[in-house]
């Protein structure tokens, strides 16, 4: 196994990373795997392999507290899926959402894409540097709550600015509103998702001023 | 203006009941087996008539792509895939379809895929939309309980199979091959073309991609007829379509609106008009961040449509409308777009991934103005030897934004070089010398 870990301190960008010895799905997370293996033709499992990642992170969120995948998650998706594990390590490091080393509690993923910085996204960073402590990008707090991350336009422009903790979106932010959704994150009480400033989804602030008519 | 009556997308800020029962209420499934009866070629050249553009970015005419597909069903079955990767910066529309209006592209997914002789449609929904994709996933399980996808979808006889698959974060994924690469389990790399998807698609079969938008406007094309859709907007530049409008507008939003609408108009009557005015508009994005860039002065005039936009050497893409007024530097602006193309980059093609990390660290020097005046020119031309020559459009799109700002914003460059010599012959120096 020295090889694939000494692969592994490479795809961290030469971080260590202590890798555990054991990794197994539950009862509930075969039940997932069967349903998302069969959505693809026989013989093309191989298209699970993004589900299965996702199965295995969120394995692992739930067992030890942080979402990450470690080489004997991936490999038992390998073997799972009949592909050479070389295959998986490649597209868990070709896409960003898949953690490859350990993070904190709570992922803050900052968008600081134009659209975002155009409406303030700079104080949001500001913010969460302040309130966690973290000095730099993919870094985790001293106490293991958070991991800020910097992100490309997430998809949620005319409610900038925004990040997403873990799977969840927060939108309209400004440094208040921020400190706001951390404070609530520190004492594991996370705020109703969407926008920080209560408007209805990506309608303009104030209420709609369209499809006013439609009643249903 | 658009009138509520005509428009598509009913439920777009999730007022109502995103289900099926709210759906239907609000015309969703409606007479979908009769539509289904008209048959294929039927169904194909309604969506010609119609004039629908692909909503995705190229604009490529939705009833004649569709066309494309194999007539008959060999041993190699035909797929629909769906493109809601969306990721193009500024834009945030099929968002709002697939948490708040997923059945309408659930019953554009089983027309299409009839239409082209599918039995299965995959729907490639960007990992980050985790709740959204939770929506999309009740509405499928809602759909395939009430009988109208599955083995009989809508008692039509037509064997209908539709699954939602997550992308995780990968902005190459938008592009349609990158899009089947990723699909299959690998790393999104785009594939050359030809073989077209239409011909060697996801899993060496024929396969069509559309956009979000195209497939759930569909159903309300067929129902309302060819000739409703085509009467909205302006000539070859049919129907309405949902605008993102973000940056500095006093409200930003989205909302739907005939294509050809005058964008100050777009921005005045539904954003609350640019912050402190029209006049403090410096410059917009007219449709997501690989288009170039407009200037106050082409804005003021500016209809929103494909062709409109085409003759100003900017184009539609998404309809993502991002807006600058002239607090903005947009020099840094601009630079931050490099960094998104830089990160997204591939790398599979060497002109995309050695010149978007060269046009970033270039940019970046643009914004302090530690640079030559004459590195404006080699930049411009560093960015034409990256368009064209890569196996995909992120090579484009990487340049368009670039050169969009040279072409109307030289001077501000210009003038920011200066301004750094300046500050270093300062009278102090001067003095110790």
């Amino acid at each position: 196994m020295a090889s694939d870990n000494t692969a592994m301190v490479e795809m961290a960008g030469g971080t260590e990373q202590i890798q555990p010895a054991h990794f197994a799905f539950d009862a509930t997370d075969e039940a997932a795997i069967a349903m998302h293996v069969a959505k693809y033709p026989a013989g093309r499992q191989a298209s699970a392999v993004l589900p299965l990642l996702y199965i295995a992170q969120e394995r692992m969120r739930q067992t030890t507290g942080s979402a990450w995948l470690p080489v004997v998650a991936m490999d038992e998706v390998a073997r799972r899926l009949d592909m050479p594990p070389i295959r998986v390590y490649e597209v868990a490091t070709f896409y960003l959402m898949f953690n490859t080393t350990a993070i904190g509690t709570w992922h803050l993923q900052i968008c600081t894409t134009t659209p975002c910085w155009l409406r303030g996204s700079d104080e949001v960073v500001s913010m969460c540097r302040a309130f966690t402590g973290i000095k730099g990008w993919g870094e985790t707090s001293a106490d293991g709550k958070f991991t800020m991350a910097e992100v490309e336009c997430l998809g949620a422009c005319v409610n900038a600015p925004m990040m997403q903790v873990n799977n969840d979106y927060y939108e309209d932010l400004d440094a208040a509103s921020t400190r706001e959704l951390l404070e609530a994150l520190a004492r594991g009480a996370p705020p109703p998702i969407g926008s920080m400033k209560h408007r209805q989804g990506s309608a303009p602030e104030g209420g709609p001023t369209t499809l006013t008519t439609i009643k249903a | 203006m658009l009138q509520d009556s005509d428009r598509i997308f009913t439920n777009l800020y999730g007022e109502h009941d995103w289900t099926l029962k709210g759906a239907q209420a609000r015309g969703d499934w409606d007479g979908t087996a009769a539509i289904l009866a008209r048959g294929r070629d039927a169904i194909i050249d309604e969506m010609k008539a119609s004039g629908l553009r692909g909503r995705g970015g190229a604009g490529f005419p939705t009833g004649l792509k569709w066309s494309f597909m194999p007539k008959t069903e060999s041993e190699r079955p035909h797929y629909l895939v769906i493109n809601a990767d969306e990721s193009e910066p500024g834009t945030c529309k099929d968002r709002d379809i697939m948490r708040h209006d997923p059945h309408k592209l659930v019953e554009g997914a089983l027309i299409a895929s009839f239409a082209m002789g599918a039995h299965t449609a995959f729907i490639y929904i960007r990992g980050e939309y985790y709740n959204e994709s939770k929506n999309l996933q009740a509405a499928i399980d809602q759909a395939y309980e009430a009988g109208l996808i599955g083995p009989n979808a809508c008692g039509s006889g037509w064997k209908f199979d539709c699954f939602v698959h997550r992308g995780a974060g990968a902005y190459i994924c938008g592009e349609e091959t990158a899009m089947l690469e990723s699909l299959e389990g690998k790393k999104g790399l785009p594939r050359l073309k030809p073989p077209f998807p239409a011909a060697v698609g996801l899993y060496g079969c024929p396969t069509t991609v559309n956009n979000v938008e195209s497939i759930a406007v569909a159903p309300t094309i067929l129902r309302r007829g060819a000739a409703w859709f085509s009467g909205l907007g302006r000539p070859n530049n049919a129907g309405s379509k949902i605008f993102c409008i973000s940056g500095h507008v006093n409200k930003p939003c989205n909302v739907e609106e005939e294509l050809g609408i005058p964008l100050r108009e777009l921005i005045d009557r539904y954003c609350g008009g640019v912050r402190g005015g029209w006049d403090n508009l410096l410059e917009v994005i007219p449709g997501g961040s690989s288009v170039p860039l407009l200037p106050k002065s082409l804005c003021d005039d500016m209809l929103m449509d494909f062709d409109s936009l085409r003759a100003a050497k900017t184009g539609l893409g998404t309809a993502a409308v991002i807006v600058m007024d002239q607090s903005t530097d947009l020099i840094r602006a601009i630079a931050r777009l490099s960094q998104f193309y830089k990160h997204e980059s591939c790398g599979q093609c060497t002109p995309c991934r050695e010149g978007t990390g060269w046009m970033m660290r270039v940019m970046y020097r643009m914004v302090q103005g530690r640079a030559e005046i004459g590195e404006i020119d080699m930049l411009d031309q560093v960015t034409r030897q990256i368009e064209g020559h890569t196996i995909c459009a992120l090579g484009d799109a990487a340049a368009w934004p670039i050169q969009g700002l040279i072409r109307h914003f030289r001077p501000m460059m210009e003038d920011r070089i200066a301004a750094y010599r300046a500050s270093l012959a300062s009278p102090i120096r001067m003095a110790a010398e």
